[in-house]
């Protein structure tokens, strides 16, 4: 089963990707995760590894989750290596505006799970998306939050200056 | 389901009682059979024939009893390698769904198991022979830390022995409760589940619901004393809510002799669908939805705890309490039967 959500973010792609590249970040902002830890050496990049878990009904499920593809500021893909099969992406494109699209899919399943599997994915696909949708809402209200407090941040440092 | 007994090896007690009693049986058969003997020895072809036809069925049922001996003796003795994962894997979404859906199952604190290494999880038992509580708790715990992590629960004698369900258990990593199999299963780094209060307090009438019972079954803090093990307690409310429990019918087990005969301390009468009144629970029940709550306590490192030389009966009395006190506020939380 996949899923898809979509948002577009006041700042552009770079603000994203700054937080979607940060594995600490993801208890904040990923509504349902109750874990995701780094796993082994390497915290960022092709080849990285998280364990992660979400909840969904009555089980906390996910694994170890690899990171296969990373193409900063526009692509971070996933995939399981432990639990349930599961497939992550973050889509990153910039909009003529300066503005970023920002597209989360995410597919599951068990295979080999034959009927049940196919209903049990059905039956979690509403909550599941309801939780994709929260986690780029809060996306978004972090990086805008971030950018609006570079903005200050820059225009303090600029009074600053003019007035020495 | 399970049940930790206090005997160095009840399953082989058990095993051997099973089999005397199917070797009596055989004696029985022999015995019934014998005034054919004698028509056989009083000559002509068609009786020789009849004797060689009685020979064959007395071998062919002393066989068929010493091979199902042979078959309950393998299932009572713990084989780890029973336990399939990827069979498990594939039927969690059937789990999710009886959990998510019938049970609205809730289990909390599963961080409180520790990461790695062998850990005996000592839980509180509802639901008659039906427990929602176990697989609910086996679906999270393999949900959680993954099915690669070897996961086993001691269970009474018959649940693994029984012909079409006992091979399901098994396969989920099901072990006949009996102080070997469990020293294996730690032996081998499991987390191993049990619940010594077993068939005692798994039939427990509904209305003592919110009561621990463990019958003063101390054998699982010497296992885990023995094994150098922490102790997870996992409590659990809702099981008692998924039929009307009446009675334990101890006394009718008693009466009947089922104590001796198969370790069966009870014969539980409740009101249960389909059957209306129900004897026994040998067939199960379809559990009512209760709503399934379950809470996984703080690791106890024994010897951390009470010292390097620990009493038994204080440890027994420091988590009792502790679990009740758990599943005191679990029943304060619950606004209404069933519904939680």
């Amino acid at each position: 089963m996949r899923l898809n959500e979509s948002i577009v973010v006041s700042a552009p792609p770079k603000l994203v990707w700054e937080q979607i590249a940060e594995p600490s970040n993801y208890l904040h902002f990923m509504s349902g995760i109750t874990r995701w830890e780094v796993e082994g050496e390497r915290r960022q990049g092709i080849g990285a590894r998280y364990r992660m878990l979400i909840r969904v009904g009555s089980a906390e499920v996910g694994g170890l989750i690899e990171v296969v593809e990373w193409a900063p500021e526009r692509d971070l893909a996933w995939t399981s290596v432990l639990g349930v099969d599961q497939r992550g992406r973050w889509r990153l494109r910039e909009l003529p505006d300066g503005r970023t699209r920002v597209e989360l899919r995410y597919s599951y399943g068990v295979a080999g799970a034959g009927l049940f599997g196919w209903i049990a994915e059905r039956v979690a696909a509403p909550s599941l998306g309801a939780n994709l949708r929260r986690s780029l809402q809060r996306l978004k209200r972090l990086v805008e939050h971030e950018r609006l407090r570079a903005e200050a941040s820059r225009r303090r440092a600029e009074r600053a200056r003019s007035a020495a | 389901m399970a049940d930790m007994a206090d005997s160095a090896d009840v399953a082989d007690q058990a095993v051997n009682g099973n089999h005397t009693g199917r070797s009596n049986g055989h004696g029985d058969w022999r015995t019934r059979l014998r005034p054919l003997e004698g028509l056989a020895a009083a000559g002509g072809p068609v009786s020789r024939i009849g004797g060689g036809l009685l020979s064959a069925a007395q071998d062919l049922g002393a066989s068929a009893a010493g091979a199902a001996a042979h078959r309950v003796r393998r299932r009572l003795r713990a084989d780890l390698d029973d336990r399939d994962p990827d069979w498990l894997r594939e039927r969690l979404p059937l789990l999710w769904l009886l959990a998510t859906i019938w049970f609205r199952g809730e289990v909390r604190n599963l961080g409180n198991v520790p990461e790695k290494g062998p850990v005996l999880l000592v839980g509180n038992h509802s639901g008659g022979n039906i427990t929602p509580d176990t697989f609910i708790f086996t679906l999270a715990f393999s949900s959680y830390f993954g099915i690669e992590r070897r996961f086993h629960q001691l269970a009474h004698n018959l649940v693994v022995t029984l012909p079409l369900s006992g091979a399901l258990v098994r396969r989920g990593g099901t072990v006949a409760a009996s102080h070997g199999n469990a020293e294996k299963a730690l032996e081998a780094g499991a987390a191993l589940l049990v619940y010594p209060g077993g068939d005692w307090e798994v039939h427990r009438p509904s209305w003592e619901s919110a009561r621990v019972d463990l019958a003063g079954r101390k054998g699982f803090i010497r296992l885990a004393l023995e094994q150098g093990v922490p102790i997870v307690p996992v409590v659990s409310i809702g099981g008692q809510e998924t039929a009307l429990f009446l009675s334990r019918g101890n006394w009718l087990a008693r009466a009947l002799g089922l104590d001796r005969l198969l370790r069966l301390k009870v014969l539980p009468i409740s009101l249960a669908l389909p059957w209306g009144l129900n004897v026994g629970d040998f067939l199960g029940h379809v559990p009512l939805p209760a709503k399934i709550t379950t809470e996984v306590l703080p690791a106890i490192d024994l010897g951390e705890e009470f010292g390097p030389d620990p009493d038994v009966d204080e440890v027994y009395g420091h988590l009792t309490r502790t679990m009740q006190e758990t599943l005191d506020a679990l029943a304060a939380e619950r606004r209404f039967p069933l519904l939680g």
